[in-house]
């Protein structure tokens, strides 16, 4: 007999006895987490409290969210930050947006949504891609291995900028799983993350330092 | 002879009169206390969530067979080879075999605790393959060769004035007291393994069974790392990591990241559903899950405690505990400490050797009352401990009550008995708390109380 049919053999004998439901609560009354946004923590309907709350949160995930009021503004201030950041090799993905992004740049362009060197993409100094969505509720970037050019774009480089649109705002993160199942479902991509601002780690006496792996900065532009 | 038990209060004894770790324990924990209850007062409503995880857990656990056909069904249709291993040899044999027959030489490691509990890394060593940790904390205790200290917190026990001394010494970088100079030499350090490594090996938070996917939350990126560089990509996790729906997470996400490290939400949380797809540009070419049993299985079959396996790992049962606040991590010697600990590891490794822990509890249920998934923790220890009496009765204690009984139910050998009690209690004083006092566990912090002169029912016939 395999290990498989063992262990699910063992399983099924072990559930022939019931166990206490959770909290001595009766059956009728169960409770599924599909129901979640009535307990997480509260998102306002409109649009502006949303991009609010998403902007606080940004703050306090120490990210940088710069809400654009047209998509002409991406250009010089792209070119502000890789000015200050002296940049000199960029790695994005094909998209109407980071097409607008590299546009802005002139710079030697890595794209990662094909076969590419894993050396030169460590060789970057900033990440451009797009994303699935954004969440007000936790200040996420919702990515895919499709949407933001593959799995190690948005996490290799110093740094991840990541360019959205105003309707890409989501309130919360049931609306954020939903929307991956309708836009995907069944053929998921490979790799699917909430990225809730820049890597980060508390190990050495619990006291925070960004940059612990993946990026030290995170910039959200949104227009 | 060194038994668990011995070692254990050996240990304890040390450690909580170390006042060097006791700084330490109560400046991290502090400022997880302040910030976790914060998280959980935006909430709408903490309560009703929690319950809601509980019903969830319940739900995976209680159909596991059923959960987890969906999932290896769904996880291979995208070409993933799921392997079963039924216990912790299985699992190392099962990848060291992987690693062999592709000739890797080196795996890059992000946190798993489920790694730890098996001993994968000694295996991979012993099997000429090199095994670097890419967790910060994880980094740091393997550089130590020890063991981590707590589920979430690995590191939480060194200042970094130690940590420092470690890197100059293994690493021979400078001498630093700054935590963001130390975690840029280890990120230097660890930038050149990611890419080099034949191998990533990570664990699992949540298996979702309705997509085929298992979950990974992390902070520092490590994992994202271990999953997006190397050609191949192993994932060890428990059978009871299982989550039915993928909305699932929507709840579970940001309660771990709550009572895990008081953070709204992990800084990333990773689905991870096949090796590179057709249309992909990176991940592994190969992506391999080993789910494993290791005697879950066994704590499944006790329906009493089977709530046990909702447990999440998320810490939040240690960082309240105050015996765990007390002894520390390492006192445990189990992969799982804390009241979590307590309650699985007599399950995972035998009940005898390991109801000790059981009752190094003050039973207060401040584990309970912390847990997200409502795991009747408290109740537990006293299950371990009646069910340890059941399995071996205590011969020597039962006499004891025995003859308690006998004295307290004839009145002429309660007299007697504190009779000889007056008579020899001076007597006693002379050695109490001395190696020679057979009452040394009580005796040599407490005092024993002074058998009155007089009885109470003596008292009560001559009062005025």
């Amino acid at each position: 007999m395999s290990d498989r049919e063992k262990i699910l053999g063992r399983i099924r004998e072990a559930l022939a006895v019931p166990a206490p439901r959770p909290g001595h609560a009766p059956e009728t009354s169960a409770r599924l987490a599909s129901e979640a946004r009535r307990w997480l923590p509260a998102v306002g309907e409109s649009f502006e409290e949303q991009i609010a709350l998403f902007r606080a949160n940004a703050a306090d995930l120490k990210a940088d969210f710069q809400l654009l009021t047209s998509q002409i503004e991406l250009a010089p201030r792209l070119r502000q930050l890789a000015q200050a950041e002296g940049w000199k090799r960029v790695a994005s993905h094909r998209g109407e947006l980071t097409q607008l992004g590299c546009d802005a740049l002139n710079l030697p362009v890595l794209f990662t949504d094909q076969a590419y060197d894993p050396l030169a993409l460590e060789t970057c100094d900033v990440g451009i891609t797009e994303c699935d969505a954004l969440i007000a509720q936790t200040g996420s970037v919702l990515v895919t291995g499709r949407s933001a050019g593959g799995r190690a774009a948005s996490v290799l480089p110093p740094h991840h900028v990541v360019l959205a649109r105003r309707d890409q705002l989501l309130p919360d993160l049931p609306a954020a799983f939903d929307l991956v199942k309708r836009k995907y479902s069944p053929g998921y991509p490979s790799f699917i993350s909430l990225i809730t601002g820049p890597s980060r780690t508390g190990d050495i006496e619990r006291i925070l330092v960004l940059g612990a792996h993946g990026p030290k900065k995170l910039t959200v532009f949104c227009f | 002879m060194t038994t668990p038990a011995s070692q254990f209060s050996d240990q304890a004894n040390l450690v909580s009169r170390d006042l060097r770790h006791r700084r330490l324990i109560q400046t991290a924990l502090g400022k997880y206390e302040i910030v976790r209850d914060q998280r959980k007062a935006a909430f709408q409503d903490w309560s009703a969530a929690r319950q809601a995880a509980a019903e969830t857990k319940y739900d995976a656990i209680n159909h596991l067979d059923k959960y987890l056909e969906e999932f290896v069904s769904k996880i291979e249709a995208r070409g993933t080879k799921v392997h079963w291993a039924g216990n912790a040899a299985t699992a190392r044999e099962i990848i060291t075999g992987i690693l062999q027959s592709r000739n890797a030489r080196s795996v890059i490691k992000s946190k798993t605790m489920t790694a730890e509990e098996i001993h994968l890394t000694e295996a991979l060593e012993s099997a000429g393959v090199r095994v670097v940790e890419s967790d910060l904390g994880e980094f740091i205790v393997q550089l130590r060769r020890e063991a981590p200290y707590h589920l979430v917190f690995p590191a939480m026990h060194l200042t970094r004035g130690e940590i420092s001394d470690l890197f100059t010494r293994e690493l021979h970088s400078a001498a630093t007291d700054s935590p963001e100079e130390l975690t840029m030499i280890a990120r230097r350090e660890l930038r050149k393994q990611y890419l080099a490594a034949d191998a990533g090996i990570t664990g699992a938070n949540f298996a979702i069974a309705e997509t085929g996917m298992i979950a990974i939350t992390e902070n520092e990126g490590n994992a994202r790392l271990t999953a997006a560089m190397p050609k191949l990509m192993i994932s060890l996790v428990g059978i009871e990591k299982i989550l039915p729906r993928l909305e699932d997470l929507a709840l579970f996400l940001p309660m771990l990241a709550t009572t895990g490290a008081g953070q709204a939400l992990t800084g990333y949380n990773s689905l991870y559903g096949g090796p590179r797809q057709p249309g992909e540009s990176d991940g592994p070419e190969e992506f391999h899950v080993v789910l494993l049993d290791n005697r879950r299985t066994e704590l499944l079959a006790d329906a009493e405690q089977r709530d046990a396996l909702h447990c999440i790992r998320c810490g939040a049962c240690l960082n309240v505990c105050p015996v765990f606040r007390n002894v520390g991590g390492h006192t445990y010697g189990t992969t799982y400490s804390g009241p979590i600990g307590s309650v699985i590891t007599p399950h995972l490794r035998g009940l005898q050797d390991w109801k000790h822990l059981s009752s190094a509890s003050t039973l207060c249920g401040a584990c309970t009352e912390a847990c997200p998934v409502k795991i009747d923790l408290h109740h537990h220890l006293l299950q371990n401990r009646r069910n340890a009496a059941h399995q071996k009765p205590r011969r020597l204690e039962r006499l004891g009550w025995k003859i308690f009984g006998a004295i307290v139910n004839h009145p002429w050998l309660y007299a007697l008995a504190r009779f000889f009690a007056l008579v020899t209690q001076p007597l006693h004083a002379l050695f109490a708390g001395s190696r020679l006092d057979p009452a040394r566990g009580w005796t040599q912090s407490r005092d024993l109380p002074p058998v009155p002169r007089q009885s109470f029912k003596n008292w009560w016939r001559h009062r005025e």
